[in-house]
């Protein structure tokens, strides 16, 4: 079964909480924009690692390859 | 191997990560990238002029699985330098945009002038390192 954008999405915005995330792809190549207040103070490959998490063992089998881009996002008080 | 806990293909990774102040774990060598990711990466790093060591991970699965044991990475290529995972292709892409990249390389000071090592040790093990020089 292969996965879908929309599953990646649902996932991910699940895993990492207040993270909103696009994602395209065709099954087998994802690209996900990822933004979350979680990824704040953290280092790039932490950043990813947290995304990459939420797949564990997927990544790279039944999720073929998933590009990231991450980027922070301010808590609105803090604006 | 007289000691079963011996990993001696982690220890070759590990191994080459710290001789290496900048090394490459891809699919394909550089002059053959088999996956559009590290092609990516090798073009980056070649357009920045950087010397770098390359390991082919493909020739047998053990190598990408110590690799990512190691590096808590799940995904080729990864970059690492002075002994630090960098990232891979997505990484590499955006702090090559930001101009990070160069500095963490060191390619605006003198830094390019240091030889890079020999690997040392590494004839017996199943990784192939190819110094860019």
């Amino acid at each position: 079964m292969s996965a879908t954008p929309e599953e990646l999405k649902e996932r991910i915005e699940t895993g990492i909480p207040g993270a909103v995330a696009e994602v395209t792809g065709d099954g087998h190549h994802f690209n996900a924009v990822v933004s979350a207040a979680a990824f704040n103070g953290l280092t790039r490959i932490a950043q990813h690692r947290l995304v990459y998490d939420v797949f564990g063992a997927e990544m790279g089998d039944r999720i073929h390859a998933l590009s990231i881009q991450t980027k922070t996002a301010e808590p609105e008080e803090a604006r | 191997m007289s000691d079963q806990t011996a990993n001696p293909l982690r220890d070759a990774i590990q191994e080459a990560i710290d001789e290496n102040p900048v090394i490459l774990f891809m699919k394909g060598n550089p002059e053959a990238p088999a996956c559009g990711f590290s092609a990516r990466t090798v073009a980056i790093l070649q357009s920045l002029g950087a010397r770098y060591a390359a390991v082919d991970i493909l020739p047998d699965p053990r190598i990408r699985q110590e690799l990512s044991a190691i590096s808590d990475w799940p995904t080729i290529p990864q970059l690492f330098v002075d002994g630090e995972l960098i990232g891979g292709c997505d990484i590499v892409s955006e702090m090559y945009q930001s101009g990070e990249l160069a500095q963490t390389l060191g390619l605006q000071a003198d830094a390019a002038e240091a030889e890079t090592p020999q690997p040392a040790g590494m004839e017996s093990a199943p990784l192939s390192i190819e110094n860019r020089l």
